[in-house]
């Protein structure tokens, strides 16, 4: 105890410089992270005081709450479709960006950055993808006479989820796109050099033997940022496929939390199905980042 | 065909950049279609719009849709530039508390040895890994037991606890910044607040203009719905929003509305680009 006061007036510049920070981070991190779990054991309706329900909130997710089943399936399938693809797509894309011209390179930079930064841009896709002969992709095909009726791509349920993927990898190209491209351009050029004299003979080997052990780091925050990313996606689904889609084909577990929570005011049950998210969420970027360790 | 800058023409195949072009090609139109797309929609006037087969390009180029917008603007009982002073300072008050606290914190957490610093850090790294959307109904209830429903706060404050800037900071910091410069400062007798503003901070601008970046597309697209119900404290993409909200007749609107939010944000990312790109760049996660 006295070693610990001792070390804090040591060291008191450090622990104020850090104090602020970490106080709003507690509060709105580390705390609401406890609250859930506290709450995920009750029953809470905002207006009574919680009630202690146990486990029950658990229990009835999984074994009376159909719509929670399916947007566990939504969630996994989605994530597991968009995690990668986007995270292939922010490289990729980095990575060809990088070879060009630094002008070029910052115009396309911009192009593929942009759709991530513009607010509700994505809306344009609910004009596209209209279900009726106004719809862009519906009159093209029309036209053209590939279909004969307009299809309802955003209530269909076997399109809602492959244009839900397109649109949300559409705005996917953000922070850890930049961190690639970044992570590229800090490559000193004479390891190509000393590889291209070492005997690599082509482009595929000079990114399998330098540039990817290279970008290590920055590709396993990029792998961070994109996971996170891909369960969290909520809003911009319910924008395009409605607070109600089709038999829930495109309602993932964030949706459900936001109805549980906002609209009908049952927190316990909300609480619990967010913190079985994030236990989800933070045990697959565990396994994800043992899996990119091992990596080169 | 000359796609290399010449250091690195190295291991390089013509039949490959072809390739490689074709797929760039194919992505940028990808990208770049939508949004495109996007501006050309708020040109149109409202007949084209509902036209079969639908036109990509407006026929005939009008800026109905944006003085449409500003009469319907003019027509709320709140003048619109009390939604635009209500957005800057949610995002001008929410980035400079990111960037007061946070470049604090980033300098200990960087240049400090202290007790309780790894944990800090892990703890940092750690909430990268799941996504604030989680922790919104928890957080919902703090701010109500804060008093903060219906004030700025409740958007404001939030925000200065975001880690993504603080952990990008310490990077930057721990990779720009020698230990011997501030060693000699030190022996000079600067204090640490005095190194930090003085010294720490002109180095590091790229990462605090980054840091101000990031809250400004976090903040600027945050309709606050949830925690702000007083007409004149609500933000300008939501009071856009409500606009859009009256119907078909609005497309062209709602499709202007589109278009001025998604300029702010890329706007200031082509000033800044560069400085960003250099911040990124330290981004890595070292193994700590």
């Amino acid at each position: 105890m006295k070693a610990l006061w001792l070390e804090l007036k040591e060291k008191r510049t450090s622990y104020l410089f850090v104090a602020p920070f970490l106080a709003v981070f507690a509060v709105f991190v580390v705390i609401p992270i406890l609250v859930a779990v506290g709450l995920s054991f009750t029953y809470f309706n905002m207006i009574e005081p919680p009630r202690w329900v146990g486990w029950s909130n658990y229990l009835a997710l999984f074994l009376e709450d159909d719509v929670f089943l399916i947007a566990v399936k939504n969630t996994l399938l989605f994530a597991a479709i968009t995690g990668p693809l986007s995270y292939a797509l922010c490289f990729v894309f980095a990575w060809l960006i990088n070879e060009l011209k630094p002008k070029i390179r910052a115009v396309l930079t911009l192009l593929f950055y942009a759709p991530s930064i513009s607010a509700n841009a994505f809306m344009i896709w609910t004009v596209l993808f209209s279900g009726d002969a106004y719809g862009y992709i519906n009159g093209v095909l029309l036209y053209w006479g590939l279909i004969d009726k307009p299809v309802q791509w955003l209530v269909d349920p076997n399109w809602m989820m492959p244009i839900v993927i397109v649109v949300v990898l559409w705005m996917s190209l953000g922070v850890s796109f930049l961190t690639f491209i970044a992570g590229l351009q800090g490559i000193d050029p004479i390891y190509y050099e000393a590889g291209a004299i070492d005997g690599i003979r082509n482009r595929w080997q000079e990114l399998w033997y330098i540039t990817l052990p290279m970008m290590k780091h920055h590709l396993m925050f990029g792998a961070i940022i994109s996971i996170t990313n891909s369960f969290a996606a909520a809003d911009q689904i319910q924008a395009l496929t409605g607070t109600a889609p089709t038999d829930w084909a495109t309602w993932t577990i964030v949706q459900h939390i936001n109805d549980y929570g906002y609209v009908r005011y049952e927190m316990g049950y909300a609480s619990a199905m967010a913190v079985l998210l994030f236990i989800t969420m933070v045990l697959v970027q565990r396994l994800v980042q043992r899996l990119l360790r091992r990596l080169g | 065909m000359r796609l290399r800058i010449s250091h690195r023409r190295l291991a390089r195949s013509t039949g490959g950049d072809v390739v490689i072009l074709i797929f760039l090609g194919l992505g940028a139109i990808y990208m770049a279609l939508p949004m495109f797309y996007t501006i050309c929609q708020a040109f149109k006037p409202l007949n084209e719009l509902f036209i079969f087969p639908p036109q990509f390009l407006p026929r005939h180029p009008t800026l109905s849709n944006f003085s449409d917008l500003f009469l319907l603007m003019a027509q709320s009982w709140v003048p619109v530039t009390r939604y635009l002073f209500n957005s800057l300072f949610i995002v001008g008050a929410g980035s400079a508390g990111n960037v007061i606290l946070g470049s604090l914190a980033a300098y200990a957490l960087a240049k400090h040895d202290f007790k309780g610093r790894g944990l800090i850090n892990n703890l940092i790294l750690f909430s990268l890994m799941f996504a604030g959307s989680v922790l919104v109904i928890p957080r919902y209830l703090i701010i109500s037991y804060l008093g903060w429903i219906n004030t700025y706060a409740a958007l404001v404050i939030p925000a200065w606890g975001t880690t993504l800037g603080v952990f990008l900071m310490r990077n930057f910091i721990t990779h720009m910044i020698h230990d011997s410069l501030l060693e000699a400062a030190r022996i000079d007798g600067a204090s640490e607040w005095y190194i930090h503003w003085r010294i720490v901070m002109p180095i590091v601008k790229p990462a605090w203009l980054t840091l101000i970046i990031l809250n400004f597309q976090q903040l600027w697209g945050d309709q606050g719905a949830m925690f702000i119900y007083s007409e004149e404290l609500k933000p300008l993409p939501y009071a856009l929003g409500q606009i859009i909200g009256g119907g078909v007749g609005r497309a062209g609107v709602a499709a202007a509305v589109s278009v001025i939010l998604m300029a702010v944000p890329v706007t200031v990312f082509v000033i800044n680009q560069a400085k960003i790109v250099q911040t990124m760049g330290t981004s890595g996660i070292t193994g700590e």
